[in-house]
C-alpha cells in the first residue's frame, strides 16, 4: 500500500483517465471449472461469444480447417485471463463443442 | 433567483438551457451532470431544499466540479418556517464547498459572478455557494447594479479547466474507492479547500479592479480599539455597523466583524480583528444542538482565538432564528452583557452562550 | 430490423473484462450488448448499484465510454443535465453540431422502480433526449438482496424471508413500463438478451429517437435468484417461453409484442431453476401460474390479438 500514489499525485476527484483499464485485473482465479472448446466440433455460430458476460471469449481472425475439410474464417478461443468459469458458453453451445473441465492449478 | 433567470432566458438575454427539475435533489444532480459534461452551471435553493441537496453537495465537491449555487438562507423545519436564519447554510458547511455570505442584494449578485472565477480556477476546482439572508435580502427590494454579460465574461471567461465527459477521451467519474484509496481523496479535498485561499483573494481583488466594488474575505469596522467585537454574518452586519457608530457616541467601544468567507474559514483575517479586543461576542443565527459550542459561527471563531492563545472571553449570542428581526436593541443587550466580562479570561466565563430576543 | 443478425453484432468491446460482476452475471451480458448497440458516442450516467460498483473499482474502470456515477436516486437527473449541457454547448459552438452525443442513464430496479422513480418521472416529463436503461434483477442485489418494487410474487429476498408467517414477497411486481408510458414517451420497450437481435433492434431504435426513451432489460442474478451460473441464458429464455417476461415495445403509443409465444411452457419450469422460489408449494406455483395467465391476457388485450398463447403441458 505504501507504494501506491498519494493524494498529491492522484488525479483530482478520483477521475479514472484510462478507459477499459480493468483489463489489468485478471479474474482467472475465480474459476473452478474451465471451458475447453473443441475446434473440430465448433460451428462458429457466435453464441458462446455473444453470451460471455466478461467478455472472455475471443473472436479471432484465425482461419481453421476442420478434418471434414470445412474451413472457417474465425476461431473462438477462451481468454483464460478473464474467464470466471460460469459455464454459460458450454450450456448454450448448440453443438456441445464446449466442455467444462476441472481447473487444476 | 431562478425566477429572474427564467425571465432572462425567456427574453433571450441569457443563452442557457433552463431545466425545470422536479426537486432540489435533481436540481443539484442535473447541474453536477451538466458540469461534468463541461458546461457552466448554476442553481439556487433554500432551507429544506438545501437539505434535500445535501447528499449531492458532498459529491459535487468530491468529484471537484465547479458548480455555483446561491442559497437564500432560511430556517429549517420543524415547525415549518419560511423566514431567515442560517440553519440551512450552516448544515451544509461540512460539504467541501467554498461558502461566501453576502450582506446585501448587491453582494448576493456580485459574489455569484466572483464565484465562477473561484470555482473554475484550475488551482481550485471546487463548488461555491453564495449565501444571502432569506427574506431580509431575498424578498425585499434594493437597487442592484446588474453586470452586463460581456463585462462579466471579461472578468470570468468561460474555459473548461476541469476534466469533462467526452466520447473522444472517455473518463470514468465517481468510481468506487476501497479503503486503499478513499482516504487519499478526502485529504485531497481538504487540501484543495485549504489551498483555495489565494485564488479567492485574487478573484475578489480583481472583481474590485473590474467593477469598483471590492470585497474582502472579512471586513472589520472599528476593531482597532474596540472593547467588544461583534462577529456576525449576513444582513445583521448591516444593522451592527450603524449600531456600533451610535454606541461609540454613548461611550461603548464596539467593533464589528463581518465574515464574508465562511469556508474555508479565514482564521488569520478574523483574528486580526480580535486580537485587540477585550471580549468577543459572536452573533449566530443557527444552533448546533448539543454541541459544546452551540453556535456554528461561534465554534469557528472560538477555535480561531484558542489556537492563537487569545485568552479573553469569547461569548456566543444566538438570535434571529426563524425570521425574528434582530434589532439594534438586541445588539445593545449583547454588548452590554459582554461589557460585564471585560478584563476576564475564558475560564472565568460560566455560561458562554445565551439567546437574545426569545421568550422564556 | 430483420436484417440484423447475430453476425451483425460489432466485435469491438466497449465494456472491458476484469470487471467484478459475478460469475454468470446477467447484468454483465446486458451491459456488454447495450454498449455495443449504442456505440461510442454516448455519455453514461449510472445509478448506484451492483453494476456500478463492480465496473468502477478505483483505480480501474471497465468502461470505454465516458461514464459518471453520482448517487443512487438521480441517474435520470444527472443524464438530464448532461443532455442539457450537450445541447447548450452545441448551440454555442463549443461542441460540433454534427456529432450526436447521446445521454444514457442506467439504473437497476432499486434505482428505478423505487428510489429513482421521481427523477425518472421528471426526466421523462421534461422531454430530455435521454435513453434510460433499467436493468432489472428484481431486488437490491448490491446491498444484499433486499426486496424492491421490482421483486416478483413469492420471491425470497433477505427482507422477504421465508418463515413461519412469510412466504417470500407477497406483492406483485410494479408495472414500470406502464408508469413510463403514462408520461407519453415516444418509445419504451422490454428486452431480454436471450433474444439478442430483438435486444439490439430495440436499443438502437430507443437511442435514435429524439426525446426520452426507456428500455427495461431482463437481468438474471446468480446470487440473488439462487440459480446455477451456467443457467443465466436458459432462465432468460424460459422467462419468455413461460410468458413471465414479454418482449414488447410501445412506439408512439402503438403496442407490439416482438417475441410472440404461440405455446407457453408452464411457469413451474421457470420457477424450479431458481432457489428464490424453492419454497413454493404446488398451490403457490398455481397462484403464480394464474398471475402469469392474467398478465398474458392483459398483454393480448393490448396487442388486440393472441400473441402469447396458452400453456401447453408436456404429458
Amino acid at each position: 500500500m505504501a507504494s501506491l500514489p498519494g493524494w498529491r499525485t492522484l488525479p483530482p476527484g478520483a477521475v479514472i483517465l484510462e478507459p477499459g483499464s480493468s483489463v489489468r485485473y485478471k479474474t482467472a482465479d475465480w474459476r473452478t471449472l474451465r471451458p475447453v472448446i473443441d475446434q473440430e466440433k465448433c460451428v462458429r455460430c457466435r453464441i458462446c461469444w455473444t453470451y460471455c458476460p466478461e467478455p472472455a471469449i475471443l473472436e479471432l481472425e484465425k482461419p481453421y480447417t476442420a478434418k471434414s475439410g470445412r474451413t472457417y474464417r474465425v476461431t473462438y478461443e477462451i481468454d483464460y485471463d478473464y474467464c470466471k468459469g460460469c459455464g454459460i458458453c458450454a450450456e448454450e453451445c448448440p453443438v456441445k463443442a464446449i466442455t467444462m473441465v476441472e481447473e487444476v492449478r | 433567483m431562478v425566477e429572474k433567470l427564467a425571465e432572462f432566458v425567456a427574453n433571450g438575454e441569457l443563452d442557457a438551457e433552463f431545466i425545470h427539475v422536479e426537486s432540489e435533489h435533481s436540481a443539484l444532480s442535473a447541474v453536477v451532470g451538466a458540469s461534468a459534461a463541461g458546461a457552466r452551471v448554476f442553481t439556487a435553493t433554500s432551507s429544506q431544499g438545501l437539505l434535500l441537496m445535501y447528499e449531492i453537495m458532498h459529491i459535487a465537491s468530491s468529484i471537484r466540479l465547479p458548480v455555483v449555487m446561491s442559497i437564500a438562507t432560511r430556517a429549517i423545519s420543524a415547525p415549518i418556517n419560511i423566514w431567515c436564519d442560517h440553519s440551512d447554510f450552516m448544515a451544509a458547511s461540512d460539504s467541501g464547498w467554498i461558502m461566501l455570505m453576502g450582506m446585501n442584494a448587491q453582494e448576493a449578485h456580485d459574489l455569484v459572478i466572483a464565484a465562477y472565477r473561484i470555482a473554475e480556477d484550475p488551482r481550485v476546482l471546487l463548488p461555491v455557494a453564495v449565501g444571502y439572508d432569506g427574506f431580509w435580502i431575498s424578498h425585499t427590494v434594493e437597487p442592484v447594479y446588474v453586470l452586463e454579460k460581456e463585462e462579466a465574461l471579461r472578468y470570468a471567461p468561460k474555459r473548461v479547466t476541469w476534466r469533462a465527459l467526452d466520447p473522444e477521451k472517455p473518463v470514468t467519474m465517481g468510481p468506487l474507492a476501497s479503503p486503499e484509496w478513499y482516504f487519499e481523496f478526502r485529504v485531497q479535498l481538504q487540501k484543495a479547500i485549504e489551498g483555495s485561499r489565494g485564488a479567492i483573494s485574487e478573484a475578489l481583488r480583481e472583481f474590485g479592479q473590474h467593477f469598483g466594488r471590492e470585497y474582502r474575505e472579512v471586513d472589520g469596522f472599528y476593531t482597532d480599539d474596540a472593547d467588544v467585537v461583534l462577529v456576525a454574518m449576513g444582513s445583521v452586519t448591516g444593522t451592527a455597523i450603524p449600531f456600533a457608530e451610535e454606541a461609540r457616541k454613548a461611550g461603548l467601544r464596539v467593533g464589528v466583524v463581518n465574515v464574508r468567507l465562511f469556508r474555508p474559514f479565514p482564521e488569520e483575517e478574523v483574528f486580526k480583528h480580535l486580537e485587540n479586543a477585550k471580549v468577543v461576542a459572536v452573533v449566530d443565527r443557527a444552533i448546533n444542538p448539543g454541541s459544546p459550542f452551540v453556535g456554528p459561527l461561534y465554534s469557528d471563531v472560538a477555535v480561531t482565538a484558542f489556537k492563537r492563545g487569545l485568552d479573553i472571553p469569547v461569548l456566543n449570542y444566538v438570535t434571529g432564528l426563524g425570521g425574528r428581526a434582530v434589532l439594534r436593541s438586541h445588539l445593545e443587550a449583547m454588548v452590554k452583557h459582554a461589557y460585564g466580562f471585560v478584563g476576564k479570561r475564558m475560564r472565568d466565563v460560566e455560561t458562554h452562550y445565551g439567546f437574545v430576543g426569545v421568550r422564556e | 430490423m430483420s436484417s440484423f443478425t447475430i453476425a451483425s453484432i460489432p466485435r469491438e468491446e466497449l465494456l472491458a473484462p476484469g470487471h467484478r460482476m459475478c460469475q454468470g452475471c446477467g447484468a454483465a451480458i446486458v451491459m456488454r450488448h447495450l454498449l455495443k448497440a449504442l456505440g461510442k458516442d454516448v455519455i453514461i450516467a449510472h445509478a448506484t448499484g451492483c453494476v456500478e460498483v463492480t465496473t468502477s473499482l478505483y483505480p480501474e474502470t471497465a468502461w470505454r465510454v465516458p461514464w459518471i456515477h453520482v448517487a443512487f436516486e438521480n441517474a435520470a437527473a444527472v443524464a438530464s443535465g448532461i443532455e442539457a449541457a450537450v445541447k447548450a454547448m452545441k448551440r454555442k459552438g463549443l461542441l460540433s453540431k454534427e456529432k450526436r452525443v447521446k445521454a444514457v442513464a442506467i439504473g437497476g430496479d432499486g434505482g428505478t422502480y423505487d428510489i429513482g422513480l421521481q427523477a425518472l418521472s421528471g426526466m421523462l416529463e421534461r422531454g430530455h433526449d435521454v435513453l434510460y436503461v433499467l436493468y432489472d434483477n428484481e431486488a437490491y442485489m448490491n446491498t444484499g438482496i433486499q426486496r424492491s418494487g421490482g421483486t416478483p410474487l413469492y420471491a425470497w429476498t433477505t427482507t422477504t424471508p421465508v418463515g413461519k408467517l412469510w412466504r417470500g414477497e407477497w406483492r406483485r411486481k410494479k408495472d414500470i413500463i406502464g408508469i413510463v408510458r403514462a408520461h407519453g414517451v415516444s418509445y419504451a420497450a422490454a428486452v431480454n438478451f436471450a433474444y439478442i437481435t430483438d435486444f439490439y433492434a430495440k436499443v438502437k431504435k430507443a437511442a435514435e429517437i429524439e426525446g426520452p426513451a426507456f428500455i427495461h432489460a431482463y437481468s438474471p442474478c446468480v446470487p440473488g435468484w439462487r440459480h446455477e451460473p451456467h443457467l443465466t441464458v436458459k432462465i432468460a429464455k424460459l422467462a419468455v417461453q413461460t410468458g413471465t417476461w414479454v418482449n414488447y415495445e410501445i412506439e408512439r403509443g402503438t403496442f407490439r409484442v416482438t417475441t410472440p409465444v404461440p405455446k407457453r411452457l408452464p411457469v413451474e419450469e421457470y420457477l424450479r431453476l431458481q432457489g428464490r422460489f424453492a419454497h413454493l408449494t404446488k398451490e403457490e406455483v398455481d397462484t403464480v401460474q394464474r398471475m402469469v395467465d392474467e398478465d398474458v391476457e392483459y398483454i393480448n388485450r393490448l396487442a388486440g390479438t393472441v400473441v402469447i398463447g396458452p400453456v401447453e403441458r408436456k404429458s
